[in-house]
C-alpha cells in the first residue's frame, strides 16, 4: 500500500501521462466526462459518476474500422490501425470496472472482437472507491463493493491522501513507474474508509433490491407479463439511458461517404430507436414497449442466462438519474418483482 | 488527390441556381463570354425556394469553402411567392451560422435575373474574392472528408 | 394537489374522460414520472410538484390516437406547446380535457446536486426553501435557486388554453423574471471566434441519444430526417467535427418559428447543453425582423416562416449588423 498527497496529484498524472495515453475524468462546460488528460484539462475526481461511463475507452461511441479510397483505378481498403500501446484509465469506480467485464464476456468470447480486444489487453485500469455514494447507487445489488474495487489498480481518497494499492500484474508494472512519488503507508486509514464506505451503502434506497424473481421466473414468464404494457408509456424513445450506460454494448456499422472515399464505422446504436436491428425484411420490434422490454429483459435476463447468472446491470445508477421521464431500470426491477 | 501544401489555395464554392432566373443568367453570363472563376460549382434547383438548410450545411461538410444561393428577384419568382419564403429562411439560417461563430461572409444570397448576365460574373467574382480573403472554412468544416 | 386527484376522479366517474395523463410519484423524493391514470384507485400515486417539470403536451399527440377523452394536466407554458400542436394538427382539441395547474416554477435536482448536496432520499418545501432529507444528514437548499433556467425566465402564468383551472388565477402574474435574451445578447456581442469556441465546447459533448428532439412537442414529425436510413443524414456517429453541429442547427431551424421556448430540450439534455440558447436566437430574430411573435398563442396565425411580406429584409442584414 502506498499513498501520495492530493495536492501532488498532478505531479503523477503528468509522470503518468509522460509514458502512456492518460484517461480520466476531466470537467469540460460544466460536466464531468473520460478524456484525455492534458496539462490545462480541468480534472474532476469529486463528481461521483461521469455523465458518460468510462466504456469509451474501451468500446468508443463511433471509431472508424476501415477506410477505402479509389486509388488509380484501383479500391484501396486502409483498416484502422489496433491499439498498440498501453494506456491508463484512472478514477473508474467499482461499479464501471465491473461493468468491464460484462462488456468482456460479449466481445472477448468467440468472436472476438480485435478493436475491443486490442484496447483490454493495452488498457490498465485504475479504480478509484466511491467515498460518498449517491441516493441513485445501487451496485450492492448485484454484489459489488464500492469501497473495493477490483481492478489493476485500487485507489482510496482518504482525507488530503490517495492510498494506492496495485492488485494486478499490469497494476504492479503501473506502480513502478510512478514509484518515485509513492510513499509507503499503511492500511488502517484506509480500513477505516472501507468501513465507512460500506456503512453508507448499507443505508442506500436501493441497496437492498430484489432480483429473485428474475432468477425464479421462465423467460416467457417474464416476457409475457403484462407489467410491461404498464410501464413503457412515459418513455420517450430517445437513448439516453443506452449511451450514459456502462454495459450497453450495442453498436450499428454503417458507411460515411467523404466524397472522395468511404470510411465504415462503427457507433453505438440503441435499443430504443425504431431503427434498432433494422434488417432487409424490416424491424422485428415494431413497438415502444417491445424494444422497451428489450432493454431490460437483457439486462436482467438474457444475459444472466447466458453468463452463468452475471447481470448486464452493474447499479451505477447513471440512467435513474439521467432519464428525462425519470423512468429507470430500479423501477422496473421492483415493479416485476411485486412492488407497487 | 493530394493537394500540395506550395499550391495557391483555390477555395470550393457551391452556388444553388434557380431553374427560371439564375440559371439562366449564369447561361447568359456564359454566352456573352463574361468570365467567372470556374471554383464556382453551380447546383440546379427548381426554385430558390427547393433549397434546404441541409442543403448549405452539407455543402460545407464536402468541403464548400462558401455557399451562394440566387434565385430570381423579389416579385418575380416562376412560382409567384417562392423566393420570398427563401429570403425568410436563409436569413435565419445566416444568422444562425454567424451566432455559431462561422464566418458571416462564407454564406450569401443574391438575386439574379435571366437577363442579369452581368450581375452574374460580377457577383461570382466578388464572392470568390471575399470567400478567398477568408480562406479555407474550418469551423464548419467535417475532419473525415478532409483528404 | 388533493384537489387535482378530487377532480380527476369525477371526471373520471361522470366519463367525461376515460383516462388520466398526470405525473406518478417516483420512488426519489425528485423523480416522478409521467403517467396515465386509468382508474380512481389508480389514482392514489399522482403527484405534482416542482419536479412535475415534463411537458404532458408531447404525450398528448399519442393520447389523442387513443379512444376516448384524455383528462390532461398543463402547466401554463405547457399550453402554448398544446395550442401550437393544435394549429399543426398533431392533437385533437376535443380529444382532450385540460385542466390547467398552477405553477410556482419547476426545479433541477442537478441543481442542488451541485451544491454538494448528496444522498436526498426525501424533499419537502417550507415556504422559500427546500428540506432535504439526507442519508448525510438534513440540508436545506433556497427554492429559487433550484428553478430551472426556464422558469427564471417564465412567460407568465396565464394559461392559453384550458377548460377549467385549479390553483391558478386568471391573468396571474409571473413576478420578476429576468431578460431571456440576456445571454444570447452576451453571446451575440462576443467574436465570431470567442463565440465559435462557446459552441464547439457545448455541442461537441453532445451524445447523439436524441433526448432533446423526443422530448421536444415541437419536434412531432412521423418520421425524422436524422432517423431515415434512406439519405445520407442518419449519421448516429458521434464526432466532434460536424454532425453534432448539424444535428443541433437543423432541428433548431426546423422548429424556428413553431418553438414555443418550453424549455424541455435543455431540461432533459444529459450533457446540460444550453440548446434553449439556438432556439432563443431564432426567436429572438424573428421578433426582430419580422415582428414580435409567440408561438403557441393562438392556433390560426401564420408562422414566420411559412409566411412573407414583400418587405423583408433580406439575407445581406446579417453582414451588414456583423459590420455594426
Amino acid at each position: 500500500m502506498y499513498k501520495i498527497e492530493k495536492s501532488r496529484l498532478s505531479e503523477l498524472f503528468a509522470a503518468i501521462a509522460a509514458q502512456e495515453d492518460l484517461f480520466l475524468p476531466i470537467k469540460k462546460c460544466d460536466q464531468a466526462n473520460y478524456g484525455l488528460w492534458t496539462e490545462e484539462a480541468e480534472v474532476d475526481l469529486d463528481t461521483l459518476k461521469t455523465v458518460k461511463s468510462p466504456k469509451d475507452c474501451f468500446f468508443p461511441q463511433s471509431e472508424t474500422l476501415y477506410k477505402c479510397k479509389n486509388e488509380d483505378g484501383k479500391l484501396a481498403i486502409d483498416p484502422a490501425k489496433l491499439q498498440d500501446k498501453p494506456f491508463v484509465v484512472f478514477g473508474m469506480r467499482a461499479c464501471d470496472v465491473q461493468a468491464v467485464k460484462v462488456l468482456d464476456n460479449v466481445f472477448l468470447n468467440d468472436p472476438v472482437d480485435s478493436y475491443y480486444a486490442a484496447r483490454r489487453e493495452h488498457g490498465i485500469l485504475v479504480a478509484m472507491a466511491c467515498h460518498e455514494p449517491e441516493e441513485t447507487c445501487f451496485c450492492k445489488v448485484f454484489g459489488i463493493d464500492a469501497a473495493n474495487p477490483a481492478a489493476d489498480v485500487a485507489t482510496w481518497m482518504v482525507g488530503e491522501d490517495l492510498y494506492w494499492k496495485a492488485l494486478t500484474e499490469k497494476g504492479e508494472a503501473l506502480t513502478k513507474l510512478v514509484e518515485n512519488l509513492l510513499t509507503d503507508a499503511d492500511e488502517a486509514a484506509v480500513e477505516k474508509e472501507k468501513k465507512q464506505i460500506q456503512a453508507i451503502i448499507e443505508k442506500l434506497p436501493f441497496s437492498h433490491l430484489d432480483l429473485s424473481v428474475f432468477e425464479n421466473s421462465e423467460l416467457m414468464e417474464l416476457f409475457d407479463s403484462p407489467k410491461w404494457e404498464e410501464m413503457y408509456k412515459p418513455c420517450l424513445a430517445c437513448g439516453t439511458c443506452t449511451f450514459v450506460c456502462p454495459t450497453c454494448q450495442c453498436y450499428d456499422i454503417k458507411d460515411f461517404n467523404t466524397g472522395s472515399g468511404v470510411q465504415r464505422y462503427r457507433c453505438w446504436d440503441s435499443c430504443m430507436y425504431s431503427d434498432f436491428t433494422m434488417m432487409a425484411h424490416g424491424n422485428m420490434r415494431t413497438s415502444q414497449m417491445q424494444r422497451f422490454r428489450q432493454r431490460f429483459m437483457h439486462k436482467l435476463k438474457y444475459y444472466p442466462d447466458n453468463n452463468d447468472g452475471m447481470y448486464s446491470c452493474v447499479g451505477c445508477g447513471r440512467c435513474v438519474s439521467k432519464c428525462p421521464a425519470s423512468l429507470n431500470i430500479v423501477k422496473v426491477i421492483k415493479k416485476m418483482g411485486g412492488e407497487a | 488527390m493530394q493537394v500540395e501544401n506550395n499550391k495557391e489555395f483555390r477555395p470550393k464554392i457551391v452556388a444553388f441556381c434557380c431553374n427560371w432566373c439564375s440559371y439562366a443568367g449564369a447561361d447568359l453570363a456564359g454566352s456573352s463570354r463574361l468570365a467567372y472563376p470556374a471554383d464556382v460549382k453551380i447546383i440546379r434547383v427548381p426554385c430558390s425556394c427547393r433549397v434546404n438548410p441541409m442543403f448549405i450545411l452539407r455543402a460545407f461538410q464536402k468541403g464548400a469553402d462558401g455557399v451562394i444561393m440566387c434565385g430570381c428577384h423579389p416579385g418575380d419568382c416562376h412560382y409567384t411567392s417562392g423566393n420570398y419564403y427563401a429570403r425568410r429562411r436563409m436569413t435565419l439560417l445566416f444568422s444562425m451560422l454567424d451566432y455559431l461563430g462561422v464566418e458571416n461572409g462564407r454564406t450569401r444570397v443574391e438575386w439574379v435575373s435571366a437577363a442579369e448576365g452581368v450581375k452574374f460574373s460580377t457577383t461570382m467574382n466578388e464572392f470568390v474574392a471575399k470567400i478567398h480573403s477568408l480562406g479555407e472554412n474550418v469551423r464548419l468544416e467535417d475532419l473525415r472528408c478532409k483528404n | 394537489m388533493q384537489e387535482l386527484v378530487k377532480r380527476a376522479k369525477e371526471l373520471l366517474a361522470d366519463g367525461t374522460v376515460v383516462r388520466v395523463l398526470g405525473w406518478k410519484q417516483g420512488d426519489l423524493g425528485y423523480n416522478p414520472e409521467p403517467a396515465y391514470f386509468n382508474s380512481e384507485e389508480e389514482l392514489k400515486d399522482f403527484v405534482y410538484d416542482g419536479f412535475c417539470g415534463a411537458n404532458l403536451s408531447k404525450y398528448m399527440i399519442e393520447a389523442c390516437k387513443m379512444e376516448g377523452n384524455t383528462l390532461v394536466f398543463l402547466k401554463p407554458c405547457d399550453t402554448y406547446s398544446f395550442n401550437q400542436l393544435i394549429k399543426e394538427h398533431r392533437v385533437k382539441r376535443e380529444k382532450a380535457y385540460i385542466i390547467g395547474v398552477g405553477c410556482k416554477g419547476t426545479l433541477d435536482i442537478d441543481k442542488v446536486k451541485n451544491a454538494g448536496i448528496k444522498g436526498i432520499e426525501s424533499i419537502s418545501q417550507d415556504g422559500d426553501t427546500l428540506k432535504l432529507k439526507t442519508i448525510y444528514g438534513e440540508k436545506e437548499f433556497p427554492f429559487n435557486d433550484a428553478l430551472l433556467e426556464r422558469c427564471t425566465v417564465c412567460k407568465g402564468k396565464t394559461h392559453q388554453v384550458y377548460d377549467e383551472l385549479i390553483g391558478a388565477a386568471e391573468g396571474e402574474e409571473a413576478g420578476p423574471v429576468g431578460n431571456r435574451f440576456e445571454m444570447v445578447e452576451k453571446l451575440e456581442a462576443m467574436s465570431p471566434k470567442e463565440r465559435f469556441e462557446f459552441w464547439q465546447g457545448e455541442l461537441s459533448k453532445c451524445i447523439r441519444c436524441n433526448a432533446c428532439r423526443n422530448a421536444c412537442p415541437a419536434c412531432s414529425c412521423l418520421k425524422c430526417v436524422f432517423d431515415s436510413n434512406q439519405f445520407d443524414t442518419a449519421q448516429k456517429a458521434n464526432v466532434d467535427t460536424f454532425e453534432e453541429q448539424m444535428f443541433h442547427i437543423i432541428r433548431a431551424f426546423h422548429v424556428a418559428g413553431r418553438c414555443t421556448d418550453c424549455g424541455e430540450c435543455s431540461r432533459v439534455c444529459p450533457q446540460g447543453i444550453p440548446l434553449h440558447l439556438l432556439n432563443r436566437k431564432f426567436i429572438k430574430d424573428i421578433n426582430e425582423f419580422y415582428g414580435e411573435y409567440q408561438a403557441g398563442e393562438d392556433t390560426d396565425s401564420r408562422a414566420p416562416l411559412t409566411n412573407y411580406t414583400f418587405e423583408d429584409v433580406e439575407p445581406g442584414i446579417v453582414v451588414e449588423r456583423g459590420q455594426k
